[in-house]
């Protein structure tokens, strides 16, 4: 068991070792460098030795992969290039912010997946299950930037019960960021909750036709009491895993969702970064955003080992 | 003469397979409205250069923001060009776009995943190990840092479209190499001698074609969403191209009062990509897969 999370674990950290080498050897071989991207029509002369000097490029790539993993595990990201302050100082209220609306999203999606999720499955092909499988099929396939523009069209503008666009600065404080997020958590559980209630009721739609559930049927164990014992520990479990790679998804949806809010947040930050050619933000853009896909997924599966008796007992007599 | 004759049944009874396919596909009213749906953007993509009212890049100060009227059915935007021929016009950039990159994706994607299927042992566990870091970056992230740096023309987006929704294909290609890879077949063509190649090209590819062709038709729908995203954003083709993405971007500040120029776009990639997504579905099942418990990576 402990052996089994440990090698999850450093398959996990050689993931994002391969991550950084490969947003490193991308930035290095496509045309350009930091500076001349950078400073564009005015990389010549002095400002570009300047540039390349306090960057440091005049050091062979090598050398300067090693210099900044080790900066990076260290937790330490370097300068922005056009703020010309520590990224760490950049990322800290963007990450807050981005965390802030994750979360909410997370705490109303989740739970709401799973009702919604349990009631199509139980109601399959009745009413119930038409109706909110209409839904979240045409809330998963629209993309995130439509529903959002649709949410800021219809409840800002037309019924203009709330904001349409946020206008805090980034280093707002909670509360001024709660009664902010209203439309953009909208847009993204919206989104989310489709995807993973889509997954719950396949899995506990598959869970009702096994055998143990007939069994339970014909000992005449009643309704209620066989749904809530016998199948949804075992139709939730596998469903965690999927859960978790659809959040991961999702984070390139965030983007676009906190662009269409004027959100700021991380994904802001990665539009900006790439317009403003910030290169050394959008490295360690790269290898945070990397981090919470390769996290989410090792919580996932650290969980669903934790959960299920059946593979506990299998790694133990190994 | 014989041989002759034979191939022509192969002919024939491939058509007819895929004849059959279209029928189980048309025979549930999911599968029916996804297929007329993608049916007519694809005929609106091939005839709107023809059918087209107006200029798409016409600009005119006089024709600026008007609302729906009998000359232009769905308005005019703010540089007073004609909605309902940006709108016809931009199914065709969506379309042309991601079906190419699709097929690129499906090349590369179901090769390799064969190809490591197939080798297994120390370049599989490799090449799988970089195909999860690639799944690890955030599309997004990749395919405006890829765009940025190379600039936002069809021949930049078509590849690296291609090359980042195919990732996706590798793991799908490859597991069902793993399934056909244990079967007799595989074993005799071995004991006969055959090439990998050989043992590729006729025994595994037309075993697991069914699983990759599903995939690459969900990755279609993906795509296009990426792609009008990537346009929306500010990333994909440049202006002034008609592009839904772009139109509704360029259309979002104004729709306080010009909601028209921002609902046709809309409505065009919306209904785009629910029929892409109804018809991949039925395709799926027509084709007896079961995707419903995957996770859209």
């Amino acid at each position: 068991m402990l052996l089994l999370i440990l090698k999850r674990i450093g398959l996990g950290l050689i993931t994002l070792f391969i991550v950084s080498l490969i947003t490193f050897v991308g930035v290095e071989v496509l045309p350009g460098d930091a500076c001349t991207t950078y400073l564009e029509r005015e990389a010549y002369g002095a400002a570009l030795d300047a540039c390349i000097k306090r960057l440091g490029l005049d050091v062979p790539a090598y050398e300067r992969y090693l210099d900044w993993a080790s900066n990076v595990a260290r937790g330490d990201f370097g300068y922005s290039l056009s703020g010309e302050m520590p990224i760490n100082e950049v990322l800290g209220p963007r990450v807050k912010n981005s965390l802030v609306l994750a979360s909410v999203s997370i705490l109303i999606g989740i739970p709401l997946a799973i009702v919604l999720g349990i009631i199509t499955a139980l109601w399959r092909d009745k009413l119930p299950d038409i109706m909110i499988s209409t839904i979240t099929i045409f809330s998963m396939t629209i993309p995130e930037f439509i529903s959002a523009t649709l949410l800021i069209l219809i409840v800002a503008i037309w019924l203009g019960w709330l904001p349409g666009i946020v206008i805090i600065p980034s280093d707002a404080t909670f509360y001024e960021l709660l009664s902010n997020i209203i439309l953009p958590v909208v847009a993204i559980s919206m989104i989310m909750t489709a995807h993973m209630a889509r997954m719950v009721r396949s899995s506990v739609i598959q869970v009702m036709a096994s055998d143990y559930v007939q069994m339970a049927i014909l000992k005449g164990v009643p309704y209620w009491k066989m749904v809530f014992r016998h199948v949804l520990p075992n139709a939730l479990l596998p469903a965690i895993n999927v859960v978790a790679l659809t959040i991961a998804w999702l984070l390139g949806g965030v983007v676009v969702t906190e662009v269409v809010f004027n959100y700021p947040g991380l994904g802001r930050l990665v539009i900006e970064s790439i317009s403003n050619r910030d290169l050394p933000v959008v490295q360690a853009l790269a290898i945070i955003l990397a981090s919470i896909y390769v996290g989410i997924n090792l919580i996932a599966d650290l969980m669903t080992l934790m959960l299920n008796p059946r593979l506990k007992s299998l790694q133990i007599r190994k | 003469m014989e041989s002759n004759l034979i191939t022509e049944d192969k002919h024939k009874n491939k058509l007819e397979k895929a004849f059959e396919i279209l029928k189980t596909m048309a025979s549930k009213p999911s599968g029916l409205i996804g297929l007329t749906i993608v049916l007519f953007h694809v005929i609106l993509a091939l005839i709107s250069p023809y059918i087209a009212p107006y200029d798409y890049k016409a600009i005119s100060p006089n024709t600026m923001l008007l609302a729906p009227s009998a000359e232009h059915w769905f308005g005019t935007d703010s540089l007073g060009r004609d909605v309902f021929t940006r709108t016809i016009l931009g199914g065709r950039t969506a379309l042309t776009v991601t079906f190419f990159g699709s097929l690129i994706a499906l090349l590369w994607g179901g090769l390799l995943g064969i190809f490591c299927g197939l080798v297994g042992g120390k370049i599989d566990d490799v090449v799988m190990r970089v195909v999860d870091a690639f799944l690890s970056i955030p599309w997004i992230l990749a395919m405006l840092l890829i765009v940025s740096l190379l600039g936002t023309s069809t021949e930049v987006l078509i590849p690296a479209l291609g090359f980042f929704y195919g990732k996706g294909i590798v793991r799908v290609a490859r597991a069902a190499t793993h399934d056909v890879i244990a079967k007799d077949f595989i074993v005799s063509a071995r004991a006969r001698g055959h090439s990998n190649m050989s043992i590729i090209w006729n025994e595994i590819i037309p075993n697991v074609r069914d699983a990759i062709l599903v995939e690459g038709a969900m990755r279609w729908s993906w795509m296009l969403l990426g792609f009008s995203s990537l346009s929306f954003l500010g990333f994909g083709v440049s202006p002034p191209t008609p592009d839904w993405g772009l139109m509704i971007s360029n259309a979002r500040g104004l729709m306080s009062f010009a909601y028209w120029s921002v609902i046709a776009p809309i409505v065009g990639l919306s209904s785009l990509i629910i029929g892409i997504n109804l018809t991949a579905d039925a395709f799926a099942k027509a084709l007896g897969i079961d995707r419903s418990t995957k996770a859209p990576v």
